[in-house]
């Protein structure tokens, strides 16, 4: 599904990410941890295509096709879709609208017929059901006047609508409570399948409790210092990521 | 990035739709402003004597207002000096356009309204859309005009109204705009040679949308035109107007007057869709739009609302306003102004509440891009005798880009303690971090930038008769377009 070699990034002359190799197959979940810094969310928002980031070398395959060339919008149509860490918000444009928009201009690029109101509105409703969303939320605007822990349930309540091949979560715990954070989860959960793969970035090993990842990359400096299975999470939390930080830059790395 | 910006530039590039030029024989008046000029425009349309005597009243106070050079220089726009003896003061397609069906109508005169997207021609009309259409000087053609006389409504272009229906025309002419308001209304009230008139007797709601489409043709002609819509006691009609003029080097000066009145229980709704020729992208030619409006609530619970889209012409000055005189009447203004490349707008309204439970609402949305400096000027004013008046202001600016502005003056005088006055107002810009937002969720970036600018407008546009709001939203994108890159 995913396949990234020897990434390197740069913003303004600065590198943070320093040869990065991490291979995600469908059906899998991953989960990359990493203190402040290390460049988490550069990788994420680099995948989704944000402009800002220089990619000096390396290459990254999505479905075999060069992610590295394709705008955000066409990343997106590809299939790859981004909870981001901060949403943001549209005054004047309500939920139903800006989702039916987006998931029309995907199914265009596909070929696929654009889904008129009384289609979507159905197909929306199962989803918000999915994900305790009232359903009064489908006319306010995109994320105006919601609590951090709306704007993070918007998001993935936007992946399940969206059903893409392959979702990043950025930070997607941040601002939640426990409560909201099970539902989250739930709704992450209820979208594993065979032919879809996940990528869970966070600070915290709490969000893994709930979405249990496959395999789970320390990112630190730049670079994967090491990976593992769920239980290296778990290690993480108890020793701190000083302790990855102290081993050996060259630990053998998840390709 | 590169090839992204490039594709917008391109666009951006993109030829004004409507500034193709009709090849006409024209009936012109000589270049210049005297009162040979007056009487000559008086004569081409047989004008009784009052109207004459009206007209030279006007002028002769326009001539003394020249002299003291009291143009007005208060707003926030920037132009060289217009020559006034420089213009052609009336142009107007031959033969005369008094006609009494379109089949006498020059076939390139028709022509170029089908290409605007009005067609005139019986079959074709707009469904529930009655339209005067004017080009340059003159109205050519009114639609619907039969089936509304059975309800007693009257809409006809001025001329018309002029010798058919002098006693409203003398009774309301400049009761709300006197000749002697500003430089401008008074110019026009010397030479406007054409408009609509709009007359809807009492208990009568106009079952359709009245509108007028105004173009200017002829080179080197000011358009000066002149509405009057009089809405009878517990009368209801809502009207649009549109506009657009050839793309030319030269500024193009267009100075209206429009005067609306409302008696008891009566309600005016004026939507205005402005697309002058905004000039090019270096600031060359465009229109000069200075334009007066203003609507008199005269009866009680009577209602007048303005909605405007302005996003066409080089400069626009003007600020449709309400006097508030019926009791418990109301007055509303919706604009969105939108100035790109080396447009100027500085627009806003003027609210002046009489009577008591007076109420009014201002929403005003400005969007700047390019070089575009977008102003937001308005009055409230609140006389002695307005116990309880309220006041709603929200005047809300989007910046796109790093070259423009945004200005805003809200005046406020009040001169009695029990009214409540409030003023709301914000400056935002279209950030990139927006932008990725939606392109993340597939839209394209100029969906992304119309679809966040028609957010920020959605307030004023759901105002709009339904038709002309989703042309509203269109033309907002094409004049965006290439701004964000």
């Amino acid at each position: 599904m995913l396949q990234i070699k020897n990434l390197h990034v740069k913003v303004e002359n600065h590198e943070i990410l320093k040869g990065v190799n991490l291979k995600v197959n469908a059906g899998e979940v991953h989960s990359i941890m990493g203190p402040n810094g290390s460049g988490k969310s550069t990788l994420a928002l680099v995948l989704a295509r944000r402009e800002t980031f220089q990619v000096t070398q390396g290459e990254v395959l999505f479905n075999g096709k060069d992610l590295l060339a394709m705008k955000p919008e066409e990343a997106a149509c590809e299939g790859l879709f981004m909870a981001f860490q901060y949403p943001i918000e549209i005054s004047g444009i309500s939920n139903a609208y800006f989702l039916r928009a987006a998931l029309n201009a995907i199914r265009k690029y596909r070929g696929q017929e654009e889904m008129d109101a009384m289609d979507f509105l159905p197909f929306y409703k199962e989803k918000m059901k999915l994900l305790d969303v009232d359903e009064r939320f489908m006319n306010r605007s995109v994320n105006e006047g919601s609590s951090g822990g709306e704007k993070k349930r918007n998001e993935i309540l936007q992946m399940a609508l969206l059903e893409p091949k392959l979702a990043i979560l950025d930070e997607t715990d941040s601002g939640l409570d426990i409560d909201a954070l099970k539902i989250v989860a739930n709704g992450v959960n209820a979208m594993r399948s065979p032919d879809r793969a996940t990528i869970v970035v966070t600070h915290y090993q709490r969000l893994l409790n709930y979405i249990v990842p496959d395999f789970v990359h320390v990112l630190v400096d730049g670079r994967i210092a090491k990976s593992g299975g769920k239980e290296l999470a778990l290690a993480l939390e108890e020793k701190g990521y000083a302790w990855v930080e102290a081993e050996d830059h060259t630990a053998p790395v998840a390709v | 990035m590169g090839t992204d910006t490039r594709a917008l530039e391109a666009l951006a590039n993109r030829e004004y739709k409507y500034g193709f030029v009709t090849e006409i024989e024209a009936d012109s008046a000589p270049r210049g402003l005297n009162e040979d000029i007056i009487r000559l425009i008086s004569a081409k349309k047989n004008e009784p004597e009052w109207m004459l005597e009206w007209r030279l009243k006007s002028y002769r106070h326009w001539a003394k207002l020249e002299k003291a050079a009291a143009e007005p220089k208060w707003a926030n726009i920037h132009y060289g000096p217009i020559d006034y003896q420089d213009i052609i003061y009336y142009s107007a397609p031959k033969p005369k356009a008094t006609l009494n069906s379109l089949d006498e109508m020059d076939p390139a005169v028709l022509a170029t309204f089908e290409k605007l997207g009005i067609p005139l021609a019986e079959q074709q009309r707009l469904a529930g859309v009655a339209v005067d259409a004017v080009f340059d000087s003159v109205s050519v053609a009114t639609t619907f005009k039969e089936k509304l006389a059975e309800l007693g409504i009257i809409f006809c272009s001025f001329s018309e109204a002029v010798q058919e229906h002098p006693e409203l025309v003398q009774k309301y002419l400049g009761s709300v705009v006197p000749y002697t308001d500003n430089f401008f209304a008074t110019l026009n009230s010397a030479v406007f040679s054409d408009g609509s008139f709009v007359y809807v007797p009492k208990g009568v709601r106009c079952p359709m949308e009245l509108s007028t489409y105004f173009r200017i043709n002829a080179k080197d002609t000011g358009q000066f035109e002149r509405t009057l819509i009089i809405a009878d006691e517990g009368s209801y009609v809502s009207y649009l107007e549109g506009c657009t003029a050839p793309m030319r080097d030269e500024n193009q000066l267009h100075a209206a007057v429009v005067e609306l009145i409302t008696h008891d229980n009566a309600t005016i709704k004026y939507s205005t869709i402005q697309n002058w020729y905004p000039g090019d992208k270096d600031g060359k030619g465009g229109i000069y739009n200075f334009v007066t409006k203003r609507g008199k609530a005269l009866g009680k619970n009577s209602k007048i609302s303005w909605t405007q889209v302005e996003t066409g012409a080089a400069i626009t000055w003007k600020y449709p306003g309400v006097i508030l005189q019926g009791d418990n009447s109301i007055g509303e203004f919706y604009s969105v102004a939108l100035t790109n490349n080396y447009q100027q707008a500085d627009t806003g309204t003027k609210m002046i509440h009489i009577g008591k439970n007076t109420r009014s609402t201002i929403i005003a949305k400005g969007i700047s891009a390019g070089h575009g400096q977008n102003t937001y000027r308005g009055l409230v004013k609140i006389l002695q005798g307005a116990t309880r008046a309220r006041n709603y202001t929200q005047c809300d600016s989007l910046l796109i880009g790093e070259k423009c502005g945004a200005h805003t003056f809200p005046y406020i005088e009040v001169k009695n303690s029990t009214a409540r006055m409030e003023h709301e107002a914000s400056t935002s810009k279209i950030g990139d971090d927006q932008i990725f937002y939606l392109q993340q969720r597939g839209l394209s970036k100029e969906d992304a930038v119309s679809m966040i600018i028609n957010g920020f407008c959605k307030q004023v546009f759901r105002n709009l008769p339904m038709e002309f709001a989703v042309e509203a939203q269109k033309l907002l994108s094409v004049s965006l377009e290439g701004s964000v890159g």
